[in-house]
């Protein structure tokens, strides 16, 4: 038996297969909590057999995220999986493989976290003097670059995705395990957000302010959200507005070299 | 079918949030964002499903820009239709009952 906590939601896992659990134990060893008290789900992986050719990690383009009778269904072509909120259970058949275990967490969290005003962003996450600093930006807009030059007094945290949840009249950034070109499992801790940082590269270094509206657009277009029903997406907009609301939000032109993060702070 | 007898409803199922005078609208039939001009937002936060759009492009549009009725009411009809088309807006020729006109995060905040 694990405990995981991801964004201060633990989360119970049981396996068919011990050494499944190991390797588990390893990939998340950062959130791995020794505290049973207050799970909120419990989760049993049963393992199938794996297909070889198949690859183990995979884009969740092809996710599908149902609810039908207070169960949610959740299905990729490398597993199935039934969640059931009100039990507090779920239950995962998959290879045994650490990817289809991640994609079922990222999910069940964006849905748990909803209502809270909890958002997955696909983010690198940085804390740098007590905040936590975000850098949002498509495919290649330079994430993991700038993850790459962070300085000696700032301590990265994931270059991939970055977890936000509203925390009375602020937000609070956490780290997750869900890696990215960096490759490695971000840290289990927190800290309120000082500013989002959208990224674009330049022949200078330049920090426009992003006005609020244009903010909460640009933040939507990086949120992971799987499921349809309107009244959880309508949850998830108004947690992203009220974030860039409540958060300075700005557009980073950078060339890549150390000297763009005196821009940061 | 006129502009008299025109009524606009926002679609419940709408998440929107008003940002210094531009509307941002996501839609409930997958992942699309509209952005709504200041002109096109007031329409938006007029559509109530009780008042005509004559009667909103007179008292909010005509009343605060300098457009002629006409012009006004054309554009509105434009984007009325552009708006149902993508399922954000619902367009009646008769009064739109309330329980599908306004609900909770679907008007300006």
């Amino acid at each position: 038996v694990l405990v995981v906590a991801i964004g201060g939601w633990p989360v119970r896992i049981t396996a068919n297969e011990p050494s499944f659990l190991d390797l588990i134990n390893r990939r998340y060893a950062n959130f791995v909590s020794h505290d049973a008290e207050d799970v909120k789900l419990a989760l049993r992986v049963d393992l199938a057999e794996s297909r070889r050719s198949e690859p183990d990690d995979r884009p969740d383009d092809d996710v599908r995220v149902v609810r039908q009778q207070g169960k949610w269904s959740i299905q990729r072509s490398d597993f199935q999986a039934v969640w059931n909120p009100n039990g507090q259970t779920a239950c995962i058949r998959q290879t045994a493989n650490p990817y289809s275990l991640d994609s079922l967490l990222r999910i069940v969290h964006t849905l748990a976290l909803a209502g809270d005003g909890g958002v997955l962003l696909h983010a690198a996450r940085v804390i740098r003097s007590r905040r936590a600093y975000l850098f949002a930006g498509l495919s290649g807009a330079g994430k993991s670059t700038i993850a790459g030059l962070t300085p000696a007094d700032a301590t990265l945290l994931t270059d991939e995705i970055s977890f936000v949840r509203r925390n009375q009249d602020t937000y609070v950034a956490y780290g997750t395990p869900f890696t990215g070109e960096v490759n490695r499992s971000g840290s289990n801790d927190s800290a309120p957000l000082g500013a989002i940082y959208f990224l674009r590269h330049g022949r200078q270094n330049v920090l426009e302010r992003a006005d609020a509206g244009a903010a909460s657009r640009l933040l939507l277009r990086h949120v992971l959200f799987f499921a349809t029903e309107a009244d959880l997406v309508r949850r998830v907009f108004n947690s992203v507005c009220d974030c860039v609301v409540k958060t300075p939000v700005y557009w980073l032109t950078f060339v890549p070299d150390a000297r763009v993060w005196e821009l940061i702070q | 079918v006129t502009a008299a007898n025109t009524y606009l409803a926002r679609n419940d199922e709408v998440a929107a949030r008003l940002f210094e005078g531009e509307m941002i609208v996501l839609s409930p039939h997958g992942p699309t964002m509209f952005t709504l001009n200041e002109v096109a937002s007031i329409i938006w936060q007029a559509a109530d499903g009780s008042t005509s759009l004559h009667d909103i492009v007179v008292a909010k549009i005509c009343a605060e820009y300098d457009v002629t009725l006409d012009e006004a009411l054309a554009d509105a009809s434009q984007l009325a239709d552009e708006l149902a088309r993508h399922g954000i807006l619902l367009v009646s020729n008769e009064p739109i009952q309330p329980a599908a006109a306004d609900g909770e995060g679907n008007g300006a905040a």
